[in-house]
C-alpha cells in the first residue's frame, strides 16, 4: 500500500528544510499562491473529500468555508497538536519526522481562510516534537515561506508554536482556544462555532495535524489521486496507532477502508503467542469496543460506525484474554475523571462517581446494584455536557459493561477477578 | 527574585508574539517551570509583575495544568504512564519495579533528592509502551534492564555535576 504522509518517515534528515525541498516539498505553496484564489483552495479541499483526522471526521473544506469572508475581524488558523487521546501517537511522528509537511499544510490552510496569524498548539509533554516544529518554522521564515509577503505574493502569515500544560481537554477545539487565550482550558458552548467566534472572539479554524499534512499532497497530486485512496465517503489514507497486546505495535499508514484484521494480523503480527484476542478499541479510548468477530470491519468512518463504534483518531488498542475487563474499565474511567475540566456538573460529578464505583468493584468491594447504578450515571452524563469529554467517558464504560457484564457480576459476587490481569514487565 | 534574567527575557519575547499578552501566560509558566523545576505562588507573583497581568490570572491558569509540579521535586521527575496501552504492556509492574529499585512509593522523592516518582495519564507513546518521561525526555519500550540502565546513567550524570 502506498505511503503518502509517511513517504519519508524513515529518512532521519527529512525534518530539515533542504531535505524536504529536495523531496519536492514547498511546491504546493507557490502553486497555491500563484494560481489559486482563497476560495479555489477551499473548493479543492471540499472536492477532495478530506475529513478531519482528529476524531470527528468533519469535512475540512466545509469547515474552512464557514469562516465569514466579509468579517472585518482578523481570522486565525490553529493546528491542533494536543495529541492526548489514549492510544493515539501519530501526530507526534508526523511532527518529528516531517514537520515541514505540517508547516506547508498550515500555510495553505491559513491562506484559504485568509488568516494572517496561525498557531500550532502542541501538548506540553511533547518537548522534542515541539522543538522540531520550532526549527521547521524558523527555517520556513528564513526561506520566505512565512512572514511578510510570502514568495512575493503579498500574502502575510505569522506562525507561533505554542505548548500546552498537560490537559487532555485542550485537544477539544473550544478548550484549546480558551487555553491559547491564557485561561484554564475550559470548553465553550457552541454555537457560536469557532468559525464565527473563536480565538479572541474572531473567526477561527482548528484542524488536526494529520488533516493539515494531507493538504500539500492534495495540491501537488490532485483530487483524483487523493480519491484513489480510501472509500468514496472516507477518501485518503489514515495513520493508525496500533498499541496494546500486539506483537508489532507501531504507527501504520493505510488506505481508509482497510480491514481492521489487516492492521492487527498482517502489520501488527496478531496478539502475542499463546494469547487470544478478546476485544479491540478501534478509535482511541473514547470509542466503544469491538469484538473478535468484527475484526474484518473496514476502517472508514461509515463502516466503523455501522459496527457500533467510531473511527475516532485511529488509535487501535488491542486487548487479549489476559485482561480483566473491570480492570480495563477502571483504567479508562480513572483517566476521564482526571481529565474532566470540571465545568459541567454531569461530567465533573459523574466521572468521579463512575470512578468510585468501578474502582470499588475492581477492589472487591462492589455491591449488588452497582452495575445498574453505573449505567444510570452514564445515562445522566451522555449528551448533557458542553463538550464531548463526558460522552467519551460514557461510551467505553457502557460498551464494556454491555459486552462483558458477566465479569462485573463475577467481581461483585466473588470479590475477585474472573480473569486475573497480569502483564509482566520484560 | 526567583526568575532569572533569561527566563524573564523569554517571557517578554513570547508576549510580543501574541495578539494579547494573556496568551503568553502558559508559555511563561512553562519557561518558569523549565528554570525552577516546579511552580509556586511566589513564582506566579513574579510572572504577574513581568507580564503586568493580575496575580490571580496566573495562579488560576497554573492550578489547571497538571504538567507543572506545584512543589519541589527531585532533580529527575520520573513520570510513568499508567494508562491503558501502557498497562496492557506491564505498566503496573514497571511502576512497582521502579518503586522497589528506588525505595520510594509513588509521589515520593528519594532522600538524596535525585528522583521523584509519579504516575501520569497517557503521554502519547502508546505504540512504544510501556514508557515514561523523565524531565523533558521520553523513554520507551521499557524493560527492567533498560530501567536499570537509565537510572544508572542519571546517577552518573548527577554525580559528574557534583550531585
Amino acid at each position: 500500500m502506498e505511503k503518502v504522509l509517511f513517504a519519508h518517515v524513515d529518512n532521519p534528515q527529512q525534518h530539515r528544510i533542504e531535505t524536504y525541498l529536495a523531496a519536492g516539498g514547498y511546491q504546493a505553496l507557490p502553486k497555491i499562491l500563484r494560481e489559486y484564489k482563497p476560495d479555489d483552495v477551499i473548493d479543492l479541499i471540499k472536492k477532495s473529500g478530506l475529513r478531519g483526522r482528529g476524531g470527528a471526521g468533519f469535512p475540512a473544506g466545509m469547515k474552512w468555508s464557514f469562516v465569514p469572508k466579509t468579517s472585518p475581524k482578523p481570522k486565525y488558523l490553529c493546528c491542533n497538536a494536543d495529541e492526548s487521546e489514549p492510544g493515539t501517537c501519530k501526530d507526534r511522528v508526523l511532527m518529528e519526522s516531517d514537520p515541514h509537511l505540517v508547516v506547508e499544510g498550515i500555510i495553505i490552510a491559513a491562506y484559504a481562510i485568509q488568516a494572517h496569524q496561525a498557531f500550532i498548539y502542541i501538548r506540553g509533554e511533547f518537548v522534542f516534537p515541539a522543538a522540531r516544529m520550532e526549527q521547521a518554522v524558523e527555517e520556513a521564515y528564513a526561506r520566505g515561506y512565512l512572514g511578510k509577503n510570502i514568495l512575493g505574493s503579498g500574502y502575510d502569515l505569522d506562525l507561533v508554536v505554542h505548548t500546552g500544560g498537560g490537559a487532555y481537554i485542550c485537544g477539544e477545539e473550544t478548550a484549546l482556544l480558551s487555553s491559547l487565550e491564557g485561561d484554564r482550558g475550559l470548553s465553550r458552548i457552541r454555537p457560536p462555532f469557532p468559525a464565527i467566534e473563536g480565538l479572541y472572539g474572531c473567526p477561527t479554524v482548528v484542524n488536526n495535524v494529520e488533516t493539515l499534512a494531507n493538504v500539500p499532497l492534495i495540491v501537488n497530486r490532485g483530487v483524483d489521486w487523493f480519491r484513489s485512496h480510501g472509500t468514496e465517503k472516507s477518501p485518503g489514507t489514515k495513520i493508525f496507532s496500533l498499541s496494546g497486546n500486539i506483537k508489532r505495535p507501531g504507527n501504520y499508514e493505510v488506505d481508509l477502508g482497510t480491514p481492521l484484521s489487516y492492521i492487527i494480523n498482517e502489520l501488527g503480527g496478531g496478539v502475542p503467542d499463546g494469547r487470544t484476542l478478546k476485544a479491540i478499541i478501534p478509535g482511541g479510548s473514547s470509542t466503544p469496543l469491538l469484538l473478535p468477530h468484527q475484526i474484518d470491519t473496514p476502517l472508514d468512518f461509515e463502516s466503523v460506525a455501522q459496527a457500533g463504534s467510531m473511527l475516532g483518531s485511529g488509535a487501535i488498542i488491542v486487548i487479549d484474554d489476559g485482561a480483566c475487563m473491570v480492570w480495563t474499565a477502571m483504567k479508562l474511567i480513572n483517566f476521564y475523571q482526571h481529565e474532566s475540566c470540571g465545568k459541567c456538573t454531569p461530567c465533573r460529578e459523574g466521572t468521579a462517581w463512575l470512578k468510585q464505583l468501578i474502582n470499588r468493584i475492581e477492589d472487591g468491594n462492589g455491591r449488588p446494584g452497582d452495575i445498574d447504578l453505573i449505567l444510570d450515571i452514564c445515562g445522566n452524563i451522555m449528551g448533557r455536557t458542553i463538550c464531548p469529554l463526558g460522552d467519551a467517558a460514557v461510551m467505553p464504560t457502557e460498551s464494556i459493561i454491555k459486552l462483558f457484564r458477566n465479569e462485573f457480576e463475577y467481581h461483585i459476587e466473588h470479590k475477585t477477578c474472573l480473569v486475573k490481569t497480569s502483564y509482566p514487565l520484560a | 527574585m526567583i526568575l532569572s534574567g533569561d527566563t524573564i527575557r523569554q517571557i517578554k519575547a513570547r508576549m510580543d508574539r501574541y495578539p494579547t499578552r494573556r496568551s503568553a501566560i502558559l508559555p511563561a509558566l512553562t519557561a518558569a517551570y523549565r528554570q525552577v523545576g516546579h511552580l509556586n505562588p511566589a513564582i506566579y507573583r513574579e510572572i504577574a509583575r513581568v507580564m503586568d497581568v493580575p496575580y490571580i490570572e496566573i495562579a488560576e491558569a497554573a492550578s489547571f495544568y497538571t504538567m507543572f509540579p506545584k512543589h519541589e521535586v527531585g532533580r529527575y521527575l520520573i513520570q510513568v504512564c499508567h494508562n491503558i496501552s501502557c498497562s496492557l504492556r506491564g505498566a503496573d509492574n514497571l511502576i512497582a519495579y521502579i518503586e522497589s529499585k528506588l525505595g520510594i512509593a509513588l509521589g515520593e522523592t528519594t532522600s538524596d533528592k535525585l528522583f521523584t516518582l509519579i504516575s501520569v495519564e497517557c503521554l502519547g507513546g502508546c505504540s512504544a509502551a510501556p514508557m515514561m518521561q523523565i524531565n523533558d525526555t521520553y523513554y520507551e519500550n521499557l524493560t527492567r534492564a533498560r530501567v536499570d540502565e537509565i537510572i544508572a546513567q542519571l546517577r552518573t550524570e548527577a554525580g559528574q555535576d557534583g550531585g
